[in-house]
């Protein structure tokens, strides 16, 4: 997607300059570009300015004075994101939040850290290990990303089967509506009165309200974790073997998968030791006390073997088990060297369709004809597709997208979702017309509008509209209705 | 369609169409909870059965009619839970109701785990709107950032945004080990107790504070539990009393909370000093959850709460015409406005519920 054409308003622009300091306001296209995408650079596109403010103060001021020139506001952490969630607007100001970047308290008693939203995710874990406390969250991205974009987009990890999401991990988000209100969601209590507005505000892509700071809760750092490295024949049986675990009462720490092609994707590169072998590599991690683990360990091998597992290695010490895990960890380097561009979404599908999925994609490679190396979060059953093209190539781009489109497709008639972590943003706003219908649609927008009422918080972001939905043709059809029966057909 | 869903949705429809205020209800178990219940009563005991329930995927989806505790016998047969061990306070208490509610019981402030709420484990819900809308949110993944996530709004909500019609819980496997133990000390010393025990890797799953006594459920892996035990110490109780105790706390039928003086829910940060009210006190989940008996004025209560960072609600007794819930913040309400005005242009379900004129 291109650039639209930037709308100026210099009327706006001079209003800001009087309440920003200087370098804190950027205007000129040469400064606005670097600020065009991020982290899905498919979509691009040049806001009229960018402001980058340091404090409170300045924050409300911008939104006040965008809020009374009707202006769009789009708010940014680090730029991380891989849904497009904070692509600039054309009319619109970015607000960058990056120099917020202060961890304001860690209380180690009640096990919690107060941080301002530019602080990145593992800065908050450094904060609190002289406690032996940690933030769980661990999105992939975490030496980057930002706590407030963690909360914008309800970012998940590799350990959200037993330590949960942003959502579970956040008590109290304290900010602005998008009129420079000041608003806190939740508390320093375990609720709060009235509805959980916290709940519907973490994972909102930056369309309720505007983060000031971030209370997070902080769980002890387990004493130990080993993990095992185990091969299959097959990734159907890979696939049986993670409902097994779950089945025989596991929670593993973490479960990952990876097919044949990802772990000969990543070998060269990390030298983790995959068997290059099998079908599918499980890593499937225990945590706890030394006695806890080995208890664990053994029951979690002896359902692996079970299941079919061809060959089984437990990490013997802390090097081997980052060693097991820096393969898995370093896949989207390891695409990035194999191919000019990779795309990787997100879908998540109940885990016993994960062998269904699996070759649902080896049928698209052949379609499309492209590879897909599979690396995922096989214990929640969040998929990682990294289609391989080349982006030089508008066809190989054009085929590319169609290829991850599909997959989410593909993931909705699973009965999944088109996204387990990365958020809709703009890359998977289209595939919403096929995962809700109009009336549930709809619903998203009234939650819109209780928020932002006149809609300038980071718009046509998540929600399709009725048109767009139209014309991508895939509305859902619920309870033999026909969908929009308001607009013209042809 | 259906017609236990039929008659709901004929019945939401008339409503809206005359104007009637509709008092949302499954067994009646909760009616105690809250502001007063108002309005012509929306019997949606009708409409239950479990939908899915696939153990390897730790998921349940239930319509809201069905009984929890017919649904937790269901886990229970395959060894796993509702982690959140949600209250019943009644024999027919309905999922629904469970979830409208957002009552969890004593697992809630679970040490080493942040999910504990009724909230974190809702995964997916349909929902019977004010306009008589079957609106679908989140799914049946543990996995899910589609939309707003608004599955969550609804558990807490006491009904006001529309009819909760089916509910995808996330479960969990039944802890192989648990044990309770007890030890004597003073409120500040649990207090100061609980807080350390929970920085530190230890599987508490439960605490609790009443009359010198302090109480603490272990559950998890064998090997956990056992050592566990071993570091914190105490008086061990047997398997079977301590169930019982913690059943009797859960579902208020223990002592503390027979006899007729207001119950009033205080929650603060765990880490909050003593309330210092002269009032029979226990106290739960690490120093978060403290219940009062007390005919104190509401106003002096809150301001407590307020003082340490949280709120007190008017639980179970007293006058429920004053507002049982503490008055959010204006910014808060017109939020809650705009939503209530979405979900529920006519403002006809539960009106003054969860908050009064709303």
């Amino acid at each position: 997607m291109h650039n639209a054409v930037v709308v100026q308003h210099p009327e706006l622009i001079a209003a800001l300059r009087a309440v920003l300091p200087a370098g804190a306001l950027l205007v000129e296209p040469e400064d606005t570009q670097p600020w065009e995408c991020d982290g899905l650079t498919l979509i691009r596109q040049r806001p009229m300015a960018v402001v980058l403010p340091d404090t409170e103060e300045q924050v409300v001021q911008v939104l006040q004075l965008c809020h009374a020139h009707g202006v769009p506001v789009v708010p940014r952490g680090a730029g991380t994101g891989l849904a497009g969630s904070a692509m600039p607007n054309a009319e619109g100001v970015l607000l960058a939040m990056a120099r917020f970047n202060r961890v304001l308290s860690v209380d180690a008693l009640a096990r919690t850290a107060t941080v301002q939203p530019g602080v990145r995710n593992l800065a908050v874990s450094d904060a609190a290990a002289p406690y032996g406390l940690y933030y769980a969250p661990d999105p992939s991205s975490q030496i980057a990303c930002t706590i407030g974009g963690n909360v914008a987009e309800n970012s998940g990890g590799v350990h959200c089967l037993k330590y949960g999401l942003t959502l579970h991990n956040v008590m109290r988000v304290r900010g602005w509506l998008v009129d420079g209100t000041p608003i806190e969601f939740g508390g320093l209590a375990l609720d709060a009165p009235g509805l959980d507005l916290l709940a519907v505000m973490i994972g909102s892509e930056g369309m309720l309200a505007v983060i000031a700071e971030v209370t997070v809760r902080l769980v002890p750092k387990p004493q130990l974790a080993r993990c095992i490295m185990a091969s299959f024949a097959d990734v159907a049986q890979a696939g049986d073997a993670v409902a097994a675990l779950i089945a025989a009462g596991i929670i593993p720490a973490g479960l990952e998968m990876l097919d044949q092609a990802a772990s000969r994707l990543v070998e060269p590169f990390a030298n983790a030791g995959y068997d290059l072998d099998a079908a599918a590599v499980l890593l499937c991690e225990s945590d706890g006390t030394p006695a806890e683990v080995a208890e664990e360990i053994e029951r979690m091998c002896s359902v692996l073997r079970a299941a079919g597992a061809t060959r089984l290695q437990v990490s013997a010490d802390e090097t081997e088990r980052l060693r097991f895990w820096a393969g898995r960890k370093n896949a989207f380097p390891a695409a990035g060297r194999a191919a000019p561009a990779y795309y990787c979404t997100d879908g998540t599908i109940p885990r016993k369709h994960i062998g269904t999925m699996l070759k649902a994609i080896a049928a698209m490679e052949m379609r499309f004809g492209l590879a897909c190396p599979n690396v995922f979060h096989a214990g929640d059953g969040n998929l990682h597709p990294l289609v391989l093209f080349d982006d030089s190539d508008p066809d190989s781009v054009a085929r590319a997208e169609a290829f991850g489109a599909e997959i989410l497709e593909e993931s909705v008639r699973l009965g999944g979702t088109i996204t387990g972590e990365h958020g809709v943003g703009m890359e998977k706003i289209n595939q919403m017309c096929s995962q809700f219908d109009a009336d549930s649609l709809e619903a998203f927008r009234g939650v819109k509008r209780a928020f932002d009422p006149a809609g300038t918080l980071n718009p046509g972001k998540v929600v399709p509209s009725l048109h767009r939905c139209a014309e991508y043709g895939r509305q859902r059809v619920s309870a033999g209705r026909v969908a929009f029966p308001e607009l013209p057909r042809f | 369609m259906d017609t236990a869903l039929q008659s709901l949705v004929e019945q939401v429809q008339a409503a809206v169409a005359s104007h009637t205020p509709l008092c949302i209800r499954g067994s009646g178990s909760k009616d105690f909870y809250g502001n007063l219940p108002q309005g012509q009563v929306l019997d949606v005991r009708h409409w239950q059965g479990i939908v899915d329930y696939d153990p390897s995927e730790l998921v349940i989806t239930a319509r809201a009619g069905t009984s929890l505790a017919l649904l937790e016998t269901m886990l229970a047969e395959q060894d796993q839970m509702l982690a959140f061990e949600p209250p019943h306070f009644g024999p027919a208490a309905t999922v629904g109701g469970c979830v409208a509610a957002g009552l969890a019981g004593p697992r809630r402030a679970s040490a080493g785990t942040t999910q504990g709420a009724v909230r974190d484990f809702v995964l997916g819900t349909r929902l019977l709107d004010g306009r008589a809308r079957q609106l679908r949110f989140g799914g049946t993944v543990i996995k899910n950032v589609a939309g707003y996530d608004v599955s969550r709004l609804l558990a807490g909500s006491l009904g006001i945004l529309g009819v909760i019609l089916e509910v995808s819980l996330k479960v969990l496997p039944r802890p192989r080990a648990e044990l309770t133990l007890q030890q004597d000390c003073d409120e500040a010393a649990a207090l100061l107790r609980c807080n350390q025990w929970g920085g530190q890797p230890l599987p508490l799953s439960a605490t609790h504070w009443h009359n010198g006594v302090l109480s603490v459920r272990l559950a998890g892996a064998e090997a956990a539990v056992r050592e566990a035990a071993a570091v914190l110490g105490g008086q061990q109780l047997p398997a079977a009393n301590a169930a019982q105790f913690w059943t009797a706390l859960r579902e208020q039928s223990a002592d503390f909370f027979a006899g007729d003086l207001p119950l009033w829910r205080v929650s603060v940060p765990s880490t909050a000093v003593p309330l210092g009210f002269d009032a029979p006190q226990c106290i739960e989940w690490s120093g978060a959850q403290r219940w009062l008996r007390s005919d104190l004025p509401a106003a002096q209560l809150r301001a407590r709460a307020n003082q340490l960072g949280g709120h007190a609600t008017l639980f179970r007794g007293g006058d429920r015409s004053i507002s049982v819930f503490t008055p959010v913040s204006s910014a808060v309400l017109r939020v809650h406005r705009g939503l209530k005005a979405e979900f529920d242009p006519a403002g006809i379900f539960n009106p003054g519920r969860l908050i009064q004129g709303l």
